[in-house]
């Protein structure tokens, strides 16, 4: 298979399976999720349960000044690079372009040299949570495969991303060819790791501010 | 025109002045990135050159890199530089035919065996060999005959060096390029649909300057003309990095002159020297006219998706694939909830209450 062939094949067929995996994978794992649904609280309300919930979806989003003090690295470089990973894939024009050919919209694109330094920063982010995985303790006695696992998805569309921007070694066909393989490699493996928080961490969030809104409680 | 003749010499008989040619070393030179210095050694060696001897072999081929070579706008250095070399066989424009021609080319052979540059166009088919001959002989029998005489090989146009259009799927005739043929003679691919006349007068200056083939990238092109991509010397190249892009061929985007990304150019992945050394005499250039890069230097450029859709998108209906996905996923899902459910009553039903006796028992030995 030449690199054209493989750009050609990842463009189409291997992309077709990725998005089958990813949007079955995701969708049945919701509807699981639903599903098991809750006790019903025979406890008088003093509150409301859907307030809290969707209040507590958004204040979450920011991390509490106890949890910023007692672990400041994990916050910032988690935050750095969640951040990173936002512009690097939703910001870059010809990112804009693939969303805008498969479901029609499309959005203003942040210049190349700015997407360049964003992706720079955010590979040193997830090297960095690397580096602290494995030298903490506690972190490393705490993670398993499937952490190792995620970490590679996550940094290697960013590394093949990079090289294919900048041209580095391969012919631009086949660069472009790899960077798409490993979007589809992190497409496949999502549904089926903790790569879900990124649907269901609103489900948690919902499902634990609707407790405390029942209770009439802060979350 | 004697054999013998060198090269400074025919040129100077056909009124091209000191200065001109001294120009068009000066051009040579910084075109293949060598120093100033070299300028005097190029134009030394030129000056004294015999006349190579040329043989011109054509093959699967639409006679477009003739055409591309012979109708730059004369006249020019570099076209008169082409006219002086002794082609002292090619079927197009010789006057020879039938016998006489292939009689022409064996005298080439035997006369300059071993320092002849051999060009190609067009590709070889290694099907039935009667899809393509030439005075009888299959091309690849030519090929591999007038190959083993040759100093080096130059395969002019994408067809002869990597296959072009007629390799393109299905590819009916089995072509090949020159280099999937010939193994042990150096091969310099000047690729392009059609190559750009001055990258093939370079490439012919550099042998006749240094007598060896100049750098070549990993597909066997000049490095010099080859090395960087037309996105990256791209004059609309500022408004790829601004996001500025035409999304037709008529709003405003294409008349401010915007990037043709999103038209499909394939400039980001297309290694040639179009967009510094232009077309028609330095006049433009398909991206300067308005249209995006087809990729016509690179292989297998005819089989990479339409021309008209960008290298990042996908060629299949991604959002049918996404909504039978999702359609699907809801029944799988509910089913398996559904189930779940099902193990969870039934959990519930068969749990049996512990009691204190049941306690108090696990106590007794």
């Amino acid at each position: 298979m030449s690199e054209t062939e493989l750009l050609l094949w990842v463009r189409g067929p291997g992309l077709q399976i990725a998005t089958v995996i990813l949007v079955l994978g995701v969708v049945v794992r919701i509807l699981q999720t639903i599903m098991l649904g809750r006790k019903v609280n025979l406890a008088a309300a003093r509150g409301s349960a859907v307030a809290g919930g969707l209040r507590t979806i958004v204040t979450r989003s920011l991390p509490d000044t106890c949890t910023l003090q007692r672990s400041t690295f994990t916050v910032v470089a988690g935050y750095l690079f969640h951040i990173g990973l936002f512009v690097t894939l939703f910001l870059f024009a010809p990112h804009i372009l693939l969303f805008d050919e498969v479901f029609g919209i499309s959005w203003p694109a942040l210049p190349t040299t700015v997407i360049d330094a964003t992706a720079v920063v955010t590979i040193i982010a997830l090297l960095a949570v690397l580096a602290h995985r494995v030298k903490d303790p506690v972190l490393r006695f705490l993670s398993g495969f499937q952490d190792y696992l995620v970490w590679f998805v996550t940094i290697l569309p960013l590394l093949t991303g990079y090289i294919a921007f900048h041209r580095i070694g391969l012919s631009p066909p086949g660069l472009i060819a790899l960077h798409i393989l490993s979007v589809e490699l992190l497409m496949v493996v999502f549904p089926f790791t903790k790569l879900m928080h990124a649907v269901s961490l609103f489900m948690a969030r919902y499902y634990n501010g609707a407790i405390a809104g029942y209770k009439g409680v802060h979350s | 025109m004697s054999k013998d003749e060198t090269l400074g010499e025919a040129l100077r008989r056909q009124g091209i002045s000191r200065r001109g040619f001294l120009k068009f070393c000066a051009a040579t030179a910084s075109m293949m990135a060598l120093p100033p210095s070299m300028v005097p050694v190029i134009a030394a060696a030129l000056e004294s050159a015999r006349r190579p001897s040329v043989i011109w072999l054509s093959f699967q081929e639409c006679t477009g890199c003739t055409e591309s070579l012979t109708r730059s706008h004369a006249p020019t250095v570099e076209g008169l530089i082409f006219d002086t070399i002794s082609l002292d066989y090619h079927h197009t424009l010789q006057a020879a035919a039938g016998s006489a021609a292939e009689a022409a080319r064996k005298t080439a052979m035997k006369e300059n065996f071993g320092k002849y540059i051999l060009v190609v166009d067009g590709s070889i088919p290694t099907g039935n060999p009667g899809y393509s001959t030439i005075a009888g002989i299959s091309n690849h029998d030519m090929l591999m005959e007038t190959a083993k005489g040759a100093a080096a090989i130059v395969a002019v146009g994408t067809c002869a060096a990597f296959g072009g259009i007629p390799q393109a799927n299905p590819n009916p005739t089995g072509a090949v390029s020159v280099s999937d043929l010939v193994h042990d003679k150096p091969i310099i691919n000047v690729s392009g649909c059609p190559p750009i006349p001055v990258v093939i007068t370079g490439v012919l200056a550099h042998f006749l300057t240094f007598g060896t083939i100049p750098e070549l990238d990993d597909q066997g092109r000049p490095m010099a003309y080859y090395g960087k991509s037309i996105h990256d010397r791209c004059y609309r190249r500022p408004f790829y990095d601004k996001g500025l892009f035409a999304e037709t061929f008529d709003d405003e985007g294409a008349k401010k002159g915007w990037c043709l990304y999103k038209l499909g150019c394939k400039g980001p992945v297309t290694y040639n020297a179009c967009a510094t050394t232009k077309w028609n005499e330095g006049t433009s250039f398909p991206i300067e006219s308005g249209h995006p890069c087809l990729g016509c230097s690179e292989p297998g450029f005819w089989d990479a998706g339409s021309f008209y859709r960008a290298i990042s998108t996908p060629t299949e209906d991604i959002a049918k694939t996404a909504v039978y996905s999702v359609g699907a996923g809801a029944a799988a899902g509910v089913a398996l909830g559904a189930m779940n459910r099902a193990k969870q009553r039934r959990a519930v039903e068969t749990h049996e209450k512990v009691t204190i006796d049941d306690l108090e028992k696990e106590k007794q030995p």
